[in-house]
């Protein structure tokens, strides 16, 4: 992918709380794209966003993000960055004491020096992409769950970024609002030209709307491609996971030890 | 045995990791301190909350304490017929020392769990990691006005308990017992000495606050993001904040009062 990529990671390596989290683990996200990344719970999709972001520091490896070394960067430089990038947290994580209109105004107002009557019109225009222009009275408290992403999803674009970070959007949603988060995705993508970075594990949605995938397992990169590709995947993780099988490289049991013994029966029987 | 002892050694290691934590968290707050313009409304926005909100059990309890000043002076001091130093005696009990500490902590039950709730919620529930993600470094915007709310806010509370103690005093020393309010008021202006008694207890309640304030912004910060995190976030506030306060008055007392 090379110059083409808009975030790349070269065998990063990351723990914590003694647990190792990536090892070792590269790969390249391209620019002006949707890609997913997809996994079982629990392997470290969310991390991965944060790494990208600069919340969290690797124990080594390289984070590069439009060029610039993420570890490396200095506190302001780092500030300086995340203001090209957006991130739809899974819970919305708008601010409970400030509306929505407020909401999605506070980045404008932290990061410009716009006159009212600008910031206001900026607001309307990215709640009415999310359709939500009549709801910008309302208070955090109020929306349902689908609204709540979709007024975050508004606020991460209020700035215009060039990349933006989807944790897990559709957990948790219904048929519907996922319907809307998902022509949302892939709307705001080809609207903008965003390079945007899907962390899910629900693979119908997640393949419909992106142009690359990949998918990680025990800290590494076990399977990526284009959505067809992965399809064609002879790894059996890769299919045990794109198929949603109970058992197989990844097994139904948490290792025990043997059922015999552990229930008393061994040598008396 | 053995593992008796590296508990204990476990146990003290985490309690000088959290304190040099505490401490680099207290340098990012306060080389962070926001452009004026974005600062002072946050700051008057959380001295409403912090200070104007905790008016009322603040005036509440100096009015009762300093009405059982008066009560129990008078019955001690009139067994020596000299009762007209009740005056006097609450005076110097409330600035001294009562003011400043039952001020702080009352300020770390209200104000300080509040604080604390607070901000382990907006970590909870990802607002903290937004902000981060937005540019906006969460130090400076929430932290910092918090601080500084509880440092400038607690000075204020402690001197309108004391006034308000002082009244309650006179209530019920001069209106209810009948001591004379001449006396009442000569003996208290005659020993209260401006720059030994006032602003020592100024003095006092400027460093609880900043300690109370710390410790509620801190344990916030620093909790685990759960529910039962946040809960034992809030209680370690209102015990440490405590201690600290009880500790640091005798320090303050001794180096302040002590004439040794």
């Amino acid at each position: 992918m090379g110059s083409s990529a808009y975030i790349s990671l070269e065998n990063v390596v990351f723990s914590r709380s003694g647990r190792r989290i990536f090892d070792g683990i590269s790969l390249d996200i391209p620019r002006g794209k949707v890609t997913a990344i997809m996994g079982p719970s629990g392997t470290g999709k969310t991390t991965l966003l944060k790494l990208i972001g600069g919340q969290l520091r690797p124990d080594s490896g390289s984070i590069r993000v439009d060029g610039h070394e993420v570890p490396r960067l200095k506190r302001t430089a780092l500030y300086a960055l995340r203001q090209k990038m957006g991130m739809l947290f899974q819970s919305g994580a708008l601010f409970t004491d400030l509306s929505v209109f407020e909401n999605v105004a506070f980045p404008i107002r932290v990061h410009t020096n716009l006159p009212e009557d600008m910031i206001r019109d900026i607001v309307l225009m990215k709640l009415e992409a999310v359709g939500l222009r009549g709801a910008r009275d309302l208070m955090p408290s109020e929306l349902s769950g689908g609204m709540t992403r979709r007024v975050a999803l508004a606020r991460s674009i209020a700035l215009d970024p060039e990349l933006i970070m989807y944790d897990e959007p559709f957990t948790g949603q219904d048929p519907i609002a996922m319907g809307v988060l998902v022509k949302l995705i892939r709307d705001l993508n080809s609207s903008m030209g965003l390079t945007s970075v899907l962390v899910s594990h629900d693979v119908t949605e997640s393949l419909s709307i992106c142009h690359f995938a990949c998918i990680i397992a025990d800290g590494k990169v076990i399977g990526q491609g284009t959505p067809e590709e992965l399809r064609a995947h002879e790894s059996e993780r890769v299919q045990q996971f794109l198929q949603g099988q109970p058992d197989g490289p990844v097994p139904f049991h948490y290792p025990a030890e043997d059922a015999t013994t552990d229930f008393g029966l061994g040598g008396k029987v | 045995m053995l593992d008796h002892v590296r508990a204990l050694g476990r146990t003290g290691i985490d309690v000088v990791v959290s304190f040099g934590r505490s401490g680099q968290f207290l340098f990012g707050v306060l080389r962070g301190v926001p452009k004026p313009a974005v600062g002072f409304p946050l700051l008057v926005r959380q001295i409403y909350s912090v200070g104007v909100l905790s008016l009322a059990i603040v005036v509440v309890s100096g009015l009762f304490i300093g009405m059982v000043l008066g009560l129990q002076g008078y019955t001690i001091l009139s067994d020596y017929g000299s009762e007209s130093a009740i005056g006097q005696m609450i005076a110097l009990t409330l600035v001294r020392e009562l003011g400043p500490v039952v001020t702080a902590l009352l300020f770390a039950g209200r104000a300080g769990s509040a604080l604390t709730a607070e901000i382990g919620l907006m970590k909870a529930t990802e607002q903290l990691s937004s902000m981060e993600m937005m540019g906006v470094d969460p130090l400076r915007r929430v932290i910092s006005p918090r601080l500084w709310a509880g440092f400038y806010t607690m000075p204020v509370l402690a001197l309108i308990f004391s006034v308000v103690g002082i009244w309650g005093g006179m209530l019920v020393g001069v209106e209810w017992l009948g001591v004379y309010d001449g006396s009442f008021w000569g003996n208290m202006q005659s020993s209260v000495e401006f720059v030994d008694d006032v602003l020592n207890g100024v003095i006092k309640s400027v460093v609880f606050g900043f300690v109370c304030a710390w410790i509620a912004v801190y344990q916030g910060y620093d909790c685990v993001p759960t529910s039962a995190g946040i809960s034992s976030a809030t209680t370690k506030t209102v015990v440490y904040s405590s201690l600290a306060v009880l500790g640091l008055d005798f320090v303050l007392t001794a180096v302040m009062f002590g004439n040794f």
